[in-house]
């Protein structure tokens, strides 16, 4: 059994030497403290393994039926020693590893800003990191650099040494932002902002990639990640900069309608507030910021004035078919009191600060992808004349592609 | 079809038209060709040799464990032949899909099959594998005559089988889900999914869910009220041990599942947005609720193998299990500790580092119980006398396949470590090491020792030993490239690739399932040769293995009525114990038996729930209206059934023993 089991192995072995092993040889300093961190605890968890591996190996060598010499003691079933010993032996290697992963944990927290960029270098005071904020879409990544003030799609270049702040989120479901060689993986989320802490040690050509699975077009979701010197990552940026795209919010919306295997892209000018318009699902004129509505939550809801504002600006969800399934239109209740209150909240609500007009957004249209335009205004209330129900795939939007 | 269709329901057939039927996809084609050939000839078998009536009665309304049990054990070998050609598909994908092919699957239909893969050999291969031992076994283990509710015992198995069948009819109606086997959100919700395949998923999996709760339920009844006199809690075999700790789980987690389902079908149902985009919903939600049942799900799995393993151990070491109390107490802690790990599946979502370094820390305190266990099984080899039978050889491989996957798991359990792991080829090859090696030997190990008990002659050892030994083999051809795969930073559910230098491994790893299919292929051969010789392996004893526990006490098979006189207990090992002290079987002073009658109420809700689902997929409401009218009715009606029990006459039980007294008679002047 063991003997065929090593044969089993042989093959691998011989091969080993061709391979890029990115996740045991990166070249970011994260990455290599990750790995470090994985063979020590290879090595402690090896200290009671080879050892149970080798006296199974050995106990049904030595006690097989037609070994009579061996002894045989069918009462003996219980010794405290022995209990005590195998209790104890992994208690030991879990405390020390446990040691280990507390440390671990907290000193390589993605969200923990970088104290060194290598084993004998730390950062000074005065280094700002820099900052790529990090949009996964369908199927493609889309990195913005507000310092520099480009964008790129599928390629990600950054300077060797200099410590980089990423802040991911992602436009519409889960992926996980990955690049093998620089540091581990963490999740990008619709709606939220996750963050990682890394710095590239060597000048390298490698590809990251979405490690969590996001539909069709998935596998093909990766980038080239370009670890340069800083007189190359310059003039990177200049060649950026002479891109003759800018990435607007209305470049952004025909950016995120899904594709797949896209080239690398550069835009040479980002609107400084579409990260965060991206972050909080509002890159759509007449959608509501997830922070605003969460400031209005925090603060005990809108009240009375919901009930007059349309819901539209809260949907978020893209390429939708709309409508719940039985109805089909999704239909809302406008307000719950006699007609005279709704008519007294409208005015108020009409006469109501810039700030809460400007928050409703009602008087811009809503030109969601996959949405039919709805006419609507204060005066015309879109809950009771909903026209919704798609009838033809020109109504419904784009669906997600598929490559086959 | 290559893509999801969009349809506007209406009335009668809500979402369904021909365009839901995959007549496009020559393998689907192609399958269903050879589903319905085979379907009609085993139908047509079935009605030449007029086995309806016999199969109806004797069968498919039993109320009887044994042979519930049994029927569980076809159902999850049928499904786990459609997860493996699930996998065997995918394995030919990956090998195929180098240098710009863009392989034989498209995505919309790879897609698919990952997460059916998933899906069907977690629910619908291990699940029925495992409750399907523990319905065999446990009741005769503890001396029972069936289980606490025999009636609810066959209306789970339906309920599971309602759930298969859904799965099986996505196969060729609709699609199956594209989102990887725990449906995470967004990519599940209405949205993104908008077509049948996640509420296939959904409905399938609700419906088997009441099934496994239920049966769940019954065990524990059974286990904690009906045990032998005697037998207290510290000296149940290990086994029933395990089993009372893994329903214990599944009574406190699947309602976690349901119940995360449900807001996932009132979001694609109903408009609510738990985990939408939309309105503030959060994803995050239904990735921590799924997992909080997820992570307890495994060990439901894996605690009743370990019980099969100790079983063994200690029977082909000839030995008494060392340890013992250890042993139960290990288990214990396993399942409480399940509860308090599963963070552990998204350290990468971005939580604390201290939320991180405990779900890491209570991961890694699970192997303590888990090596000492492991020393346990190893001690109990120790100054014992090997039996290398089939079973055993099973228990020294997963001893040694096992601590692997348990070390790699450890690894995973560094939160930093994980970083660079997460849904990477490692993971897949872990979690694969530990169900393969665990769940799955575990499993053939039981099959393998408990075959001569549910039907009087043991298993061919040759065929036997044939698909050990490929299995063993094949499993590391297979999963130990995807370890190094892991570690050149390769993800899970890629479906194409272009960097050549991964390609050898991924043909390495599609060798190793061919391996593994034909260690699938000696498994049936060797049970289709052991039917055809079951003469020449005839067991009259009962107890061919010279074993240890109250099932051997009894004939093979059981007599319907398991045990003539209810025994009693002295000893872990009862039945060791028996024959250690001379035991002599009574022969005289045999009752009427008080047995419960079969009924069909089970197979007909079974049927109905099928109905319901389908109609709740397609959205056509008015027949999920009368579904779930008529579900309520039968089960109403049901109620109303007091004709629910007979005795067996003790003429027959005397003559069923007499029977038995010949058969151990000719044994022994043999």
């Amino acid at each position: 059994m063991r003997r065929l089991r090593l044969l089993a192995l042989l093959p691998l072995l011989a091969a080993l030497g061709g391979c890029k092993f990115e996740v045991l040889a990166p070249t970011g300093d994260i990455a290599a403290q990750q790995r470090d961190l994985l063979v020590v605890s290879v090595l402690l968890m090896l200290i009671i393994i080879i050892p149970v591996m080798a006296l199974t190996a050995f106990f049904a060598w030595k006690y097989r039926q037609a070994n009579t010499e061996a002894r045989y003691e069918p009462e003996w079933h219980h010794s405290t020693q022995l209990e005590l010993v195998i209790w104890a032996a992994p208690l030991l290697i879990i405390i020390c590893l446990g040691a280990m992963t507390w440390m671990g944990t907290h000193l390589l927290d993605p969200y923990r800003p970088l104290d060194r960029i290598g084993s004998r270098t730390v950062v000074a005071a005065e280094d700002k990191p820099l900052v790529v904020n990090v949009v996964a879409l369908d199927w493609k990544w889309l990195f913005i650099y507000p310092e520099q003030g480009v964008a790129t799609v599928n390629e990600l270049a950054v300077p060797v040494d200099r410590p980089i702040h990423f802040q991911i989120t992602s436009s519409t479901v889960m992926n996980a932002f990955y690049v093998p060689t620089l540091a581990g993986m963490i999740y990008a989320m619709p709606a939220m902002k996750t963050q990682l802490h890394a710095v590239a040690n060597q000048r390298v050509e490698s590809r990251g990639f979405s490690a969590n699975y996001s539909g069709a077009g998935f596998s093909k979701m990766f980038f080239a990640f370009r670890a340069m010197s800083d007189s190359e990552f310059d003039s990177w940026v200049r060649e950026a900069k002479g891109s003759t795209e800018a990435l607007t919010r209305q470049a952004y919306l025909e950016l995120e309608k899904p594709s797949e295997a896209v080239p690398a892209t550069f835009f040479n000018e980002v609107d400084p507030t579409l990260f965060d318009a991206i972050l909080n699902l509002c890159v759509e004129p007449g959608k509501m910021c997830m922070k605003d509505m969460m400031a209005i939550d925090a603060k005990g809801g809108a009240g009375l004035e919901s009930a007059t504002a349309s819901l539209l600006p809260l949907l978020h969800d893209k390429h939708a078919r709309r409508g719940t399934v039985i109805g089909g239109a999704p239909s809302y209740v406008v307000g719950i009191c006699t007609p005279e209150e709704l008519a007294t909240a409208l005015t108020l609500s009409a006469a109501d600060t810039p700030a809460a007009a400007s928050r409703r957004a009602d008087s811009a249209p809503v030109s969601g992808a996959g949405l039919p335009i709805p006419g609507f205004s204060p005066a015309l209330l879109p809950a009771f004349t909903s026209p919704l129900l798609p009838t033809s795939e020109a109504d419904i939007g784009p669906r997600r592609p598929s490559n086959s | 079809m290559t893509e999801s269709p969009i349809v506007v329901p209406n009335f009668f057939f809500g979402r369904f038209n021909l365009e839901a039927i995959p007549y496009h996809e020559p393998i689907l084609v192609m399958t269903f060709i050879g589903v319905a050939i085979g379907g009609a000839a085993v139908l047509g078998a079935l009605t030449y040799f007029r086995l309806w009536g016999y199969l109806w009665r004797e069968w498919f309304t039993s109320v009887d464990h044994k042979k519930i049990g049994i029927m569980y054990m076809v159902l999850g070998l049928i499904m786990f032949l459609r997860g493996f050609a699930d996998a065997i598909m995918m394995r030919l994908q990956q090998a195929l899909a180098f240098g710009g092919s863009e392989g034989y699957l498209p995505a919309h239909h790879y897609d698919q099959v990952f997460s059916a893969h998933g899906v069907i050999m977690i629910f619908f291969a291990a699940m029925p594998f495992v409750t399907g031992l523990m319905n065999y076994v446990v009741p005769l283990q503890i001396g029972a005559r069936d289980v606490s509710f025999p009636f609810l015992n066959n209306f789970s198995f339906w309920m599971t089988v309602s759930g298969a069948a859904l799965v099986m009819t996505s196969l060729f109606v609709g699609e199956f889900a594209q989102t990887g086997w725990l449906a995470y959100p967004p990519l599940s919700g209405i949205a993104y999914s908008p077509y049948v395949g996640v509420d296939y998923y959904i409905w399938a999996l609700q419906i088997a869910g009441v099934g496994t709760t239920l049966s769940g339920i019954n065990l524990i009844c059974t286990i904690v009220k009906m045990r032998a006199p005697g037998m207290d809690m510290m000296k149940m075999p290990v086994f029933t041990w395990t089993s009372l700790c893994t329903n214990v789980l599944i009574v406190a987690s699947f309602p976690i599942l349901t119940a995360t389902l449900a807001l996932l079908t009132a979001d694609r149902y109903i408009g609510t947005n738990f985990f939408t985009n939309d309105l503030g919903g959060n994803p995050m939600m239904y990735v921590n609720l799924i997992w909080i049942w997820g992570h307890p799900e495994v060990y439901i799995l894996i605690l009743p193998a370990f019980g099969i393993f100790s079983e063994v151990t200690s029977t082909f070491s000839g030995k008494k299990l060392f340890g013992y109390t250890s042993m139960v107490y290990a288990t214990v802690v396993i399942t409480i500790l399940s509860y308090l790990v599963w963070l552990h599946h998204f350290f990468t979502m971005g939580s604390g580092a201290s939320v991180n370094s405990f779900f890491g820390i209570t991961t890694m305190i699970i192997s303590i119980p888990t090596g000492a266990k492991m020393f346990n099984w190893l001690f109990t080899m120790y100054r014992g006398r090997i039996r290398f039978e089939l079973p055993m050889m099973y228990t020294v491989a997963f001893m040694l396949i096992f601590v692997i996957g348990g070390m790699t798991g450890v690894m995973l359990a560094v939160p930093p470590a994980d970083f660079v792991l997460h849904n990477s080829l490692f993971l897949i090859a872990h979690f694969h090491n530990v169900i393969i090696g665990g769940v799955v030997f575990g499993v053939f190990a039981g099959i393998a020792f408990w075959w001569p008990k549910a039907f009087g002659f043991k298993l061919d050892p040759f065929w036997g030993k044939m698909s050990f030994w490929f299995w063993v083999v094949g499993f590391f051809f297979a999963f130990m490239p995807l370890y190094v795969l892991g570690l050149m930073g390769v993800t899970r559910r890629l479906r194409v690739f272009d960097d050549p230098s991964l390609h050898i491994w991924f043909i390495i790893a599609a060798f190793g399932a061919v391996l593994i299919a034909c260690g699938i292929g000696s498994f049936i051969i060797q049970i289709a040769v052991s039917i055809l010789r079951r003469d020449k392996l005839r067991d009259t004893t009962g107890d061919p293995w010279n074993a240890r526990t109250l099932e051997w006490a009894t004939s093979s098979p059981p007599p319907d009525y398991n045990f003539a006189f209810t025994p009693v207990v002295h000893d872990a090992d009862a039945w060791w114990d028996m024959k250690q002290r001379g035991y002599v079987r009574p022969l005289s002073g045999f009752k009427p038996i008080h047995m419960p009658k079969n009924s069909g109420t089970g197979p007909i809700l079974a049927g109905i729930s099928f109905v319901l689902g389908f109609a709740l997929i397609w959205y056509i409401w008015w027949l999920a209206a009368v579904s779930f009218v008529a579900l309520l009715a039968v089960a109403i009606h049901h109620t109303f059934n007091y004709n629910r029990d007979f005795d067996i006459p003790a003429e027959d039980v005397v003559r069923t023993e007499e029977e038995r007294t010949r058969l151990l008679a000719a044994q022994v002047n043999a």
